[in-house]
């Protein structure tokens, strides 16, 4: 409110209700979308014959409150976010990459193989293979891009087929003796694992409050700090988001597109790759390389990403949420509610919260037609 | 090398290969029609596998409650387009990213299916073999086309109906003008999403047809992993049609002959690597797109949201 205004205070009223009605409106529409989301999964459960009382704190005991919990919840959340953060770039880009299961099952898998069959100091083998993880997620994705800039093949279908191409690929790598298996005559259950990583390739643990996690968490909110300065304040950053928000402009400025979108499908492919050498040498599947390894942590870090809108610090509190709901689901099953409810109510949230940024949309787009064609100012 | 030929020669001359051809090329062919047709409006609609998914569950839910084929087909048809609601009013009244909405739709479809699963365990079986008389009796290909379990026959109208659909009416015209040119759709007076949402749930009707089909007519149990990904296949096929109606059938052949030769092996007894025949239809897929998809002259809009008075 200036002072200056002196107009009557009739005629200044309807413009500052009119904002203000826009922003509550707003703020209903999110707190109706997830209390929609989450309503709908409660009903679910509801009709099962079970309280959603008991299902919420089975979920909170799991997730953060029963002792060592919070720990192992921030452990899982780990690979999530690194998954997200990759998603993040792409999407920024314009590129819709959603093969992450496939490139975070290749980076696991190169870890396995350089922790595993490689020798040397330990602290070498562990950087050196998640440099490699890394590198094999991104190569994967890589070829997806390829894919794309030369033969027009969408990157939506491609990076999602190259999903399967992994899924068999590892399956081949730890049953085959001189890649991937377990070749020590004493385990039992030898041909469908890979060897355990030595302790010195593990990474660290830190314990504090009676709770453990990996030191991969702190890694992975540093890297969301990077890639959230890298996006706003670099000019690569600049470019992904030119060629993003405008290709026609990105061209007239003498961004490539090619080399632009290729390093963004790299680099989130390369982050997934990241993601699944961590899990493996912080403790997933007990340091050992299986078929299901992945378990199904690309699909829930790419809907982190969703979640977030795409903003890299944003990731993380979503991150930490989606791995609650997963290490929570650990405790459903003493109140007798599948555990799959948890995946309905992610997939759920995501939707709702797709829905209250679309509206606003839709009304500044029928404002601005309506002002382009003259009703009102 | 001689060997390996005539295994090839073998496998490619046995009846059971063009038997499960036919039911996998079904089954494919059932949500790539639809598919063709929300690709022609200008969507790709990455949704159907969650309607090929829900096709399947809410179809064995209906035989299970009824222990009617026909309910189960219709109860199919009514989740695939249950979720291809969700996807159209989402990416075309709400201009949600369509690739955001119909991913979403397919994580929530699998855990739907999955907790509904754990609850009703519904029970299903493989509907009765019909041989139609006469045609059965030709060699290799009879007993592939005709002698199948009857929602199989439910794709051969379908093909016709599709084509006059989108080459011979009206709103055919309209679904493939706004896949081509929304802007000028929209000053001729089409409702540009409103066609699209119309072609994508004609999609899931389809979609929902084939997952209900997938379970009735050839599994006999439902599973979540029983669609597993080959809803895609299907998005491929319409690709490696060329958006065309004959190719993308033939698109669904050929998949359904390098799936059908994945099954085939181990049955003639042969021995081969099982993950690469695994991968095989999804490798086939990717190096078919990439051989063919530059070639290809596609809806001018795919993929491209239609909001008046941008771009």
């Amino acid at each position: 409110m200036s002072t200056t205004d002196t107009r009557p205070a009739e005629s200044r009223q309807p413009f500052l209700d009119e904002r203000w009605r826009t922003r509550s409106e707003m703020a209903l529409l999110y707190a109706a979308s997830i209390f929609g989301a989450l309503g709908l999964s409660a009903l679910m459960v509801a009709m099962t014959g079970n309280s959603w009382q008991k299902v919420f704190g089975a979920l909170l005991d799991g997730a953060f409150l029963a002792p060592g919990r919070w720990g192992n919840t921030l452990t899982v959340a780990m690979p999530m976010l690194l998954v997200a953060l990759g998603t993040v770039v792409a999407v920024r880009a314009g590129l819709f990459n959603i093969g992450q299961e496939g490139q975070l099952l290749m980076g696991a898998m190169l870890m396995a193989v350089v922790g595993t069959k490689m020798e040397g100091p330990g602290v070498l083998l562990l950087i050196g293979g998640m440099i490699m993880g890394a590198v094999a997620g991104g190569a994967f994705a890589g070829i997806s891009a390829v894919m794309r800039y030369r033969r027009g093949v969408p990157e939506v279908i491609s990076t999602l087929l190259m999903v399967f191409v992994a899924l068999q690929l590892t399956g081949f790598a730890v049953i085959t003796e001189w890649f991937l298996r377990d070749n020590d005559p004493n385990r039992p259950q030898r041909a469908q694992t890979s060897a355990a990583l030595d302790a010195d390739t593990h990474l660290p643990e830190i314990h504090i409050f009676g709770n453990s996690f990996s030191l991969g968490v702190i890694i992975a909110v540093a890297l969301a700090v990077v890639v959230a300065f890298v996006l706003a304040r670099t000019v690569w950053g600049f470019r992904f988001r030119v060629l993003g928000h405008n290709p026609i402009v990105a061209q007239k400025i003498g961004i490539a597109a090619t080399r632009t979108g290729s390093l963004a499908l790299f680099v989130s492919g390369a982050f997934a790759g990241l993601a699944g050498a961590m899990m493996l040498v912080s403790g997933s599947s007990s340091y050992r390389f299986t078929p299901g390894f992945s378990t199904n942590i690309g699909w829930q870090g790419l809907l982190v990403a969703l979640l977030a809108r795409s903003r890299p610090i944003a990731c993380i509190p979503m991150a930490v949420l989606f791995a609650a709901l997963r290490t929570g689901s650990g405790f459903l099953a003493s109140t007798g509610v599948d555990r799959k409810i948890v995946d309905v109510t992610q997939a759920l949230l995501v939707l709702a919260l797709l829905i209250p940024p679309a509206v606003a949309f839709i009304r500044e787009r029928r404002r601005a037609v309506a002002i382009a064609a003259g009703d009102r100012v | 090398m001689g060997d390996f030929f005539s295994a090839l020669l073998d496998i490619f001359g046995s009846e059971t290969m063009y038997g499960s051809a036919v039911r996998l090329g079904g089954f494919l062919a059932f949500a790539a029609l639809g598919e063709l047709v929300a690709e022609k409006a200008g969507t790709i609609n990455i949704s159907v596998e969650g309607s090929l998914l829900a096709g399947a569950f809410a179809g064995t839910v209906g035989y299970h409650l009824t222990e009617s084929s026909l309910v189960g087909l219709a109860a199919g048809v009514f989740g695939g387009v249950l979720i291809a609601l969700i996807q159209a009013n989402m990416s075309h009244r709400l201009t949600a990213d369509q690739f955001v909405v119909g991913l979403t739709a397919n994580v929530l479809v699998l855990g739907l299916a999955g907790f509904f699963n754990a609850i009703i365990d519904p029970l299903a079986r493989r509907t009765m073999v019909v041989e139609i008389p006469g045609l059965v009796d030709i060699p290799l290909i009879g007993p592939a086309l005709f002698g199948q379990t009857w929602p199989t026959y439910l794709l051969y109208p379908l093909i016709p109906l599709t084509w006059w659909l989108l080459y011979r009416t009206r709103w055919g015209l309209e679904v493939r003008a706004v896949g081509e040119n929304p802007q000028a759709s929209d000053v001729s007076g089409i409702d540009v999403n409103k066609r699209r949402r119309q072609a994508i749930v004609y999609g899931g009707i389809l979609a929902g047809l084939g997952g209900a089909f997938l379970v009735l007519g050839q599994v006999g149990t439902f599973d979540t992993a029983a669609v597993g990904g080959r809803g895609f296949i299907a998005i491929a096929a319409v690709y490696f049609g060329g958006w065309t109606l004959g190719g993308t059938l033939l698109g669904c052949l050929v998949f359904g002959f390098a799936d059908a030769f994945r099954l085939t092996v181990p049955v003639l007894g042969y021995q081969f690597n099982a993950q690469m025949l695994a991968a095989l239809p999804y490798v086939l897929t990717i190096v078919v797109m990439v051989a063919i998809t530059k070639q290809m002259r596609q809806p001018k809009a795919l993929a491209q949201p239609f909001i008046r008075g941008l771009r």
